[in-house]
């Protein structure tokens, strides 16, 4: 039998934008990036354990620019994932579905994921 | 009479499928709290560490099971977390299914690495 082509669920392209619908995209985008994350920290514990040469040129790579970029974008990730995470699990508990406070949990999440970030990379001394 | 059925629901996971997934996601996510900010703050004390300090922080017992409860619960939530975006944003049956495998088998393979890695630097110092 022959599939009708259906639009795909997130209607990306016929939506307009919204802090709700693009934080909601922003959380999507993060866990995938945290996803290729936990590969990179794999090889770090992999490295270590295999000699100390290799957790030395590995750590090199973090000292680079692109280095600092990747781990800058890990960390804002985890602490974006995070909090709009435990966003997402006060509104499976019935919690915050109000649209203006989905609205101020929306910002202050942005809020407490670049302060959090920020503190995070100076005091790990990556800035 | 002719009744023509509408296109069939392709059906991706049964109910109880559903249910498990929907748990296993919030579940991990719940664990993945306490032992993501354990794991930020030690990224801060780790970064600019040599290896030495690296390797008798991991080799510590806590530190140790901290960071496989972290890597297993991690791998674990990602899996569940791409298959949604898998099905989601993959329209055709057999891409969708073979890069859920792709994915499923790539995320083991690294998390049973980790694992090894995390055991041999626990057995080594």
């Amino acid at each position: 039998m022959k599939l009708v082509k259906r639009p795909l669920s997130p209607h990306l392209q016929v939506y307009k934008p919204q802090l709700t619908s693009v934080l909601s995209i922003i959380h999507r985008g993060t866990g995938v990036f945290l996803s290729l994350g936990a590969l990179v920290l794999t090889y770090w514990l992999v490295s270590l354990a295999v000699s100390e040469d290799l957790f030395n040129s590995f750590h090199l790579h973090t000292t680079f620019w692109y280095g600092k970029l990747f781990l800058i974008g890990f960390v804002f990730s985890l602490y974006y994932h995070l909090a709009n995470g435990i966003r997402h699990l006060f509104w499976d508990i019935g919690l915050g579905l109000e649209i203006s406070t989905t609205y101020k949990s929306g910002y202050f999440t942005i809020f407490i994921s670049v302060a959090l970030t920020l503190t995070t990379l100076f005091i790990g001394r990556v800035l | 009479m002719n009744i023509r059925l509408l296109t069939p629901l392709r059906i991706l996971m049964s109910a109880s499928e559903v249910v498990r997934h929907w748990w296993a996601q919030r579940l991990t996510a719940v664990v993945l709290i306490p032992l993501s900010l354990w794991f930020v703050y030690s990224l801060t004390t780790m970064y600019s560490a040599n290896y030495e300090t690296v390797a008798l922080w991991l080799n510590n017992t806590t530190n140790s099971l901290l960071m496989l409860f972290f890597i297993l619960s991690l791998y674990y939530h990602a899996v569940l977390g791409l298959q949604v975006v898998i099905e989601d944003y993959i329209e055709s049956d057999w891409q969708r299914k073979s890069l859920l495998l792709l994915i499923k088998i790539i995320l083991s393979i690294a998390a049973l690495s980790a694992v090894i890695a995390i055991f041999l630097i626990y057995m080594e110092f």
